[in-house]
């Protein structure tokens, strides 16, 4: 990463700038890694010496084991799959349809003025309420977790991309209208490139959105998933296991945030 | 020299509405411009100077009254008119060459043949080896430039400028009101120019139109003519005949700073 990134040092006072800036970004780089390194050896001495209940708080040993052992049960990854695929499903439909909304909201005055109560209350009402509905609904499978993610994504989806498309300055369109553009052109040609950073910024939410969606209707469903796990965990007192789940669960979460960031530098070369 | 008419306004009036009541805007203005000429509009702010480019424009139909580009009734946007905005807008997810093309690509135009046409634009007048940068990587002047291109590139008979450099420092001011004349004297277009910008306008323009306050009305035309050597807005500033157009205009406009 270094080399792709090697900096030409204009004179020996730029190099020694350069390195400055080297310096700090390591210097946090290693702070960062040093509290998490520190943490998890706090963490299993104290339950070692017994100043804390492993059994309550598990430790990182035994959840290594817990690993180790899920793996040699072969249920391992069927569980993390499980949840990342449907994740995905969910935050990939919110975006998508939660951006389509968003067009139709934009071009229709008429339709966003008589959606906009409904949005306000169905925004502030916590998605989660509704699963035993969804369950009832669509049954006691993937199908209503994936809805479930969906639900709980996709409203502030429509809002965020909406007053993104709002948002995009009057002038730029005015632009197109003298040129003689459609409706259709205005949005194809300035609404939706000028609102990729807020779509982006739509799917960074919408990961973590979509987590919680999956996990609340994997505790309701409990079947299969880390959060069947950590539910699971939770009533047959297995703490191990439920520490397990979220050490998992935070790992695929933040390695998904990572990949719309790449998304976020591979769409929006114009930055430099 | 008997021109052909590029546009003209016949008895304009507008007004625009809102709950509150209604806002008359321009008030019965006529006015001709003729082919090659380019003409200032001055007037002071708010006074709907916009109002009468975005009526030529097709943007807004008049209240009262006909607007004809090229002999024909005005009906909405088309390619006879080509519009600049006071910012360059340019869009910073395109390229150079992409902005440019923008409004060949909204009549559906873009072929080897006007895209040859585009880049020789962007080359004659110093942006060729830019046209695939970025607009970010451009200075104020240069992004000024692109945006006379983009607007150049769908060839239209007349060329509306709505304060086209006041977002530029006074310096790249200088140099791009320059530079944008000769480009539009070169390339034979009939221009209508508005500015708060006395000096601007009076070296920039053939005539020069002088409104009043909202509603706007015409108050007076001042054909200019400056005894220079060259006749770029640069040298033209240096004429004798300069400053009594600036005092008579300036006199006119009644400012008043209270």
């Amino acid at each position: 990463m270094f080399n792709r990134n090697k900096i030409k040092a204009a004179s020996k006072e730029h190099a020694m700038y350069i390195a400055k800036i080297k310096r700090k970004k390591l210097f946090i780089r290693l702070t960062q890694i040093s509290i998490l390194i520190l943490f998890i050896i706090l963490w299993e001495l104290a339950a070692r010496f017994k100043i804390i209940d492993a059994f309550i708080t598990s430790q990182p040993t035994r959840i290594v084991n817990t690993l180790v052992n899920l793996h040699e049960e072969g249920t391992l990854w069927m569980h993390i799959s499980i949840s990342i695929i449907e994740t995905i499903v969910g935050f990939i439909l919110g975006t998508a349809l939660g951006t389509a909304i968003a067009i139709v909201l934009w071009w229709s005055d008429f339709i966003a003025k008589v959606a906009d109560p409904y949005l306000v209350v169905l925004n502030s009402l916590p998605k989660v309420a509704l699963g035993p509905i969804i369950i009832v609904w669509i049954g006691a499978g993937p199908f209503a977790i994936i809805t479930m993610a969906l639900l709980v994504s996709l409203i502030v989806t429509i809002i965020t991309v909406l007053n993104g498309f709002l948002d995009v300055s009057p002038d730029k369109i005015k632009l197109l209208k003298t040129f003689g553009a459609t409706k259709l052109q205005i949005l194809k040609k300035v609404i939706l490139p000028a609102s990729i950073p807020t779509i982006i910024a739509a799917l960074k939410i919408n990961v973590g959105m979509s987590w919680v969606g999956v996990i609340v209707g994997e505790f309701l469903v409990s079947k299969a998933g880390l959060g069947h796990l950590i539910v699971y965990g939770g009533q047959v007192f297995k703490l191990d296991l439920v520490m397990t789940s979220v050490f998992i669960l935070s790992i695929a979460a933040a390695l998904m945030y990572q990949f719309t960031t790449w998304l976020e530098k591979k769409l929006i070369k114009w930055h430099n | 020299m008997n021109r052909k008419e590029v546009v003209s306004l016949k008895n304009v009036s507008l007004k625009y509405y809102s709950l509150e009541g209604e806002t008359p805007a321009v008030n019965d203005i006529s006015l001709s411009v003729k082919e090659g000429e380019f003409i200032g509009i001055v007037g002071p702010s708010g006074c709907g100077k916009t109002t009468i480019l975005s009526l030529i424009a097709g943007l807004i139909k008049p209240t009262k009254g006909q607007v004809l580009v090229d002999g024909k009734l005005v009906e909405g946007p088309s390619t006879d008119v080509g519009y600049m905005l006071q910012q360059d807008h340019l869009f910073e997810w395109r390229t150079i060459l992409q902005n440019v093309l923008l409004g060949l690509e909204i009549h559906g135009k873009v072929n080897q043949e006007s895209r040859a046409k585009a880049e020789r634009l962007l080359e004659t007048y110093g942006l060729g080896e830019f046209k695939n940068h970025y607009p970010d990587q451009l200075s104020g002047g240069m992004r000024q430039r692109a945006a006379l291109i983009r607007t150049l590139a769908v060839d239209p008979k007349m060329l509306l400028l709505d304060e086209p450099f006041s977002a530029l420092d006074y310096q790249t001011r200088l140099a791009i009101s320059d530079e944008v004349s000769t480009i539009i004297r070169k390339e034979g277009k009939t221009a209508l120019l508005v500015t708060h910008d006395i000096s601007e306008a009076i070296s920039m323009s053939d005539k020069v139109i002088v409104l009043t306050k909202r509603p706007a009305t015409i108050k007076s035309i001042h054909e200019i003519r400056l005894t220079c050597e060259k006749d770029n807005p640069i040298s033209r500033r240096q004429a004798p005949e300069f400053r009594e157009y600036f005092n008579t205009i300036w006199k006119e406009l009644e400012v008043h700073v209270q």
